[in-house]
């Protein structure tokens, strides 16, 4: 199945998210061999090249690493992944913030909203 | 050698008084799949027949790998044309021998593989497959040459989507960084994710020609959306 890409953004940088969450959410895990290129490109249904700059992306934040014969793989640095994905968090939870201030709602109100669902998952 | 596998300059093509294509540039470099994007009657299938020799331009001149258009480029240029040209009362498997014999650079266990892939039986004759069916074939005995440049002249237009995915999947996995693929369609949004880069053609010149993510990351908008604008009719 192939990935789905907004049209609106570069497809390298939906790429690049998409296998940083893949990592930060444990689907790959620390020390797993990735895919190679051509089987990710196929699988994701995108250009080859674009799938190598996304992952040389990845390796120049520390996320994967090369090895010269097996081919790429998750960092074991598990302190960066939880860097990172709390950077993914904090991103998220900032465009949220903005979506909520444009409907008009204050901080206070904000964070009633949010005591209010989690007392209700609580139940 | 060339830094680019593919140089066209200066030309046209006309018929009669209408030019099909008009005074058209470009170079295109090796390991890109690249769309050549444009409404009906813009000059794409001109321009991939002058690039395999069908047509002659009424000037200026096309290379490929370094040489002018003939027996050299026909070695390493490989075509998928509009319509199939495969004759009914052959299978695909006498189809293979038949290019084994015709081109040095055909590899038969990478037809046989796709065929098995696709659940096609070498042995059936072409007359007894559907349309659809038999334009996988062509495909298939297409993308079956280790070429330099594969030229694809709609390859998507005919088929159901799961076979449009199944192609793109070919394109995808044979992918060799020596070698270009040029694909022609208006099926924009399929094929949009596969390509490195773009090029619109309109009234036989050349528009645009851009990497695919330029041209999200310049307009915030799909290589669809922008053809829409370009080309609103």
């Amino acid at each position: 199945m192939a990935w789905d890409f907004e049209s609106d953004r570069p497809i390298y940088t939906q790429l690049l998210e998409k296998i940083q969450l893949m990592i930060i959410s444990g689907k790959f895990k620390p020390g797993d061999r990735l895919p190679s290129v051509r089987d990710l490109s196929s699988e994701a249904a995108v250009n080859p090249n674009t799938m190598q700059r996304a992952l040389q992306e990845l390796e120049r934040q520390g996320l994967v690493y090369s090895q010269r014969t097996s081919g790429r793989m998750v960092t074991q640095d598990t302190e960066l992944i939880k860097s990172v994905k709390e950077k993914v968090a904090i991103n998220h939870v900032k465009s949220f913030l903005e979506t909520m201030n444009e409907l008009g709602f204050e901080q206070q109100e904000i964070q009633g909203i949010i005591t209010l669902l989690s007392d209700m998952g609580d139940e | 050698m060339s830094d680019f596998l593919l140089e066209a300059k200066g030309v046209s093509k006309f018929y009669g008084a209408n030019a099909a294509l008009n005074n058209f540039n470009i170079s295109i470099p090796r390991g890109k799949l690249v769309g050549l994007l444009g409404p009906n009657g813009s000059g794409k299938s001109t321009f991939i027949k002058l690039c395999n020799g069908l047509l002659q331009p009424s000037s200026g001149g096309i290379m490929i790998d370094g040489n002018p258009i003939g027996v050299e480029t026909k070695k390493v240029v490989s075509y998928l044309p509009e319509r199939t040209y495969l004759d009914n009362a052959m299978s695909p498997a006498e189809y293979i021998t038949y290019f084994s014999d015709f081109y040095e650079d055909f590899v038969p266990k990478k037809a046989y593989d796709m065929l098995a892939n696709l659940r096609i039986n070498p042995a059936q004759k072409l007359k007894t497959m559907s349309k659809g069916t038999k334009e996988k074939v062509q495909l298939i005995l297409v993308m079956s040459r280790n070429a330099k440049l594969y030229l694809l002249d709609e390859p998507i237009g005919g088929v159901d989507p799961a076979a449009r995915d199944y192609i793109l999947n070919t394109i995808i996995s044979n992918y060799n960084p020596e070698a270009t693929v040029i694909i022609s369609t208006h099926l924009i949004t399929d094929i949009e994710p596969v390509l490195d880069e773009a090029i619109f053609i309109k009234e036989g010149q050349l528009v645009l020609y851009m990497p695919v993510d330029e041209i999200r990351q310049r307009e915030g908008k799909s290589v669809d959306a922008l053809f829409r604008e370009v080309f609103r009719c």
